[in-house]
């Protein structure tokens, strides 16, 4: 109702409707066009968004031979044989390795660090608030070129752990965000109740606080993981001789992906897709609950 | 969902459970702070050294510190045209994300606001781009606006594209390819912010007989600036110092570098580490400047 009436009124202002809408009572103004063109625009702009995703999936089915630019067939051989291709699993494994360790140390240490901004007053409070800010703004390639610059100089090997240093580094600004975000939507008269029975400072941290703040803090290490898996410019910098499966494409793009890159990006884009759609329907469900009881 | 945390963090508002830091608020700082001090600040620095390192008159290929703040100006006076151009790109980038972005995040976060579960589940489609590879979904658009693609055979039956034009290897592609893939980044915040939006406001102003644009200039744009400032800062700093988009793999080409191309192929490439330092310290400083300037000129400094 009101809302396609808006609805009409924003894609006037956007998309440039021509004329000024003449001067009769407002709210039904729109409801032509607008009623309309607004979901048509958003349809539009969604598969427009889906395209290179549908390109990415449909070349992982191609039988192509050195490179998969054309089309030529379909077969189920780069999804049967993925390791066939040299380097592609071997990539994808330390991705995997590294996305986990990143995230489990920025994710220890984000959480600590946003249990503290909310729960406790204390001294630098600006200074470390804008010190978890930087990292957020500053560009990749600044903190890439910094870090092989710090490494160079201490004379670090790069390889798998100088990645996952780096990993966890830019990680933990976003847990520090996220998790903020539960801790302080927490009731702390949860918390007061558990110490009005005596619970120990400790007890009432983990029987209460810690309980209500794991969906955060698992929001936080998928997002986490996430920006580690798909994160290219940091890892270049650091990675020395060896490949992330980012970096493999990233070297593979002059000779030509091989579609087995396509078939590990589209395992993950539907892994990946499964367990946000899951995570979003159960709590729907539990919306659902909670109002009906 | 781990999408909140694009959108920056509601306000932790100073509650009943706050308590004054003592050995226990330290405890949690200390490890996670030292991280960053030795992880982020210490490159940083050591960066600002390596900026102003000069070639060591003994030993081929090294450095050494001695203040060289002519290394600025030298890749000033050298990469100026890259660096402009990165800067330029990036506002474009930024503005198209944005224009893009807006009456899809309207749309979603207002006019979809009896339906939760539609809400989520168009959320997930505009966020779906940034669960392929960022590198395999830019080489996909390369493909497709490839020469022998459907798009630019198509465009030149229409006349519309020269014989000898291409897509690729400019800077339209690399423009096109910086929007797309910052959109979602710009939607998430814009939808956090119109989805808060009070439609009482927007009635009420119906009600006094605004015309829709005047509606729209005065109650709702000014509401969603949190959500603008966020996502154009989300957009613009990475789009400034992206790399992946102009390299010549990709979509850019000779005529299409960015400020991030000449920081790697200085540092990886020719080894000269003073240059890249020096890009990189300047990139920095110019997008914390220019960040500094724009927020507190829209008037939202509580954001950060």
């Amino acid at each position: 109702m009101s809302g396609q009436n808006q609805a009409g009124l924003v894609l006037g202002q956007e998309i440039g409707a021509e004329e000024q809408a003449p001067a009769r009572r407002p709210g039904r103004v729109g409801i032509g066009v607008g009623k309309w063109l607004l979901p048509v625009y958003c349809t539009l702009a969604l598969i427009f968004l889906l395209i290179p995703i549908v390109y990415t999936i449909v070349f992982s089915f191609n039988d192509s031979v050195r490179t998969n630019i054309s089309w030529r067939g379909f077969t189920l051989d780069n999804w049967l044989g993925v390791c066939n291709e040299p380097g592609v699993c071997e990539a994808f494994g330390n991705s995997i390795l590294i996305g986990v360790s990143a995230t489990v140390i920025a994710t220890v240490l984000g959480t600590m660090i946003a249990i503290a901004l909310v729960r406790y007053r204390f001294k630098f409070r600006a200074a470390t608030n804008l010190l978890l800010f930087l990292p957020m703004a500053t560009p990749e390639v600044v903190m890439g070129a910094g870090l092989a610059a710090q490494f160079l100089t201490a004379g670090v090997p790069k390889g798998i752990g100088t990645i996952i240093v780096a990993h966890a580094m830019f990680c933990l600004s976003f847990v520090v965000v996220t998790v903020k975000a539960r801790v302080a939507s927490l009731d702390p008269a949860l918390e007061d109740a558990g110490r009005d029975l005596y619970g120990s400072p400790s007890q009432v941290f983990w029987r209460i606080t810690f309980p209500l703040l794991v969906p955060g803090i698992l929001a936080a290490a998928l997002l986490s993981f996430s920006l580690s898996f798909d994160d290219f410019i940091i890892t270049y910098f650091n990675s020395g001789a060896v490949n992330t499966f980012p970096t493999f494409i990233y070297t593979a793009a002059t000779r030509g992906i091989p579609a087995e890159a396509n078939v590990i990006a589209s395992a993950v884009f539907l892994l990946a897709i499964a367990v946000v759609l899951i995570g979003q329907l159960s709590a729907n469900a539990r919306r659902k609950r909670a109002a009906i009881r | 969902m781990a999408l909140t945390a694009f959108a920056g963090s509601p306000a932790a508002t100073g509650s009943s459970g706050v308590r004054r830091g003592g050995r226990i608020a330290l405890l949690l700082l200390i490890p996670g702070i030292a991280y960053l001090l030795l992880f982020f600040l210490a490159p940083l620095i050591s960066l600002v050294m390596t900026s102003l390192q000069s070639p060591s008159e003994t030993v081929f290929g090294q450095y050494d510190f001695t203040f060289n703040w002519a290394n600025y100006l030298q890749v000033v006076g050298q990469y100026s045209e890259q660096i402009l151009r990165s800067f330029l790109y990036a506002v474009l980038a930024t503005v198209f994300a944005l224009l893009f972005s807006y009456p899809l995040a309207y749309f979603i976060g207002v006019t979809m606001r009896r339906w939760p579960l539609v809400q989520s589940l168009l959320l997930i489609l505009v966020v779906a781009p940034l669960f392929i590879s960022f590198l395999l979904r830019t080489l996909a658009w390369k493909q497709i606006l490839s020469d022998e693609g459907f798009v630019v055979t198509t465009l030149k039956a229409l006349s519309l594209l020269g014989p000898q034009d291409h897509i690729t290897g400019t800077g339209i592609a690399v423009v096109f390819g910086l929007t797309y893939n910052f959109i979602p980044f710009m939607c998430l915040p814009l939808y956090t912010t119109l989805e808060r939006l009070d439609l009482r406001v927007v009635e009420a102003s119906r009600d006094l007989y605004a015309t829709p644009f005047t509606t729209f200039r005065t109650v709702i744009l000014p509401l969603s600036m949190p959500g603008i400032v966020s996502g154009t800062l989300l957009t613009f700093i990475p789009a400034a110092g992206d790399y992946v988009n102009a390299s010549s793999q990709f979509l850019g080409g000779t005529s299409s570098t960015m400020i991030g191309n000449v920081i790697q192929s200085n540092f990886l490439v020719q080894l000269n580490y003073p240059a890249a330092a020096a890009l990189s310290i300047l990139l920095m400083a110019t997008i914390l400047v220019l960040v500094g300037f724009y927020v507190r000129r829209s008037g939202t400094e509580d954001l950060l």
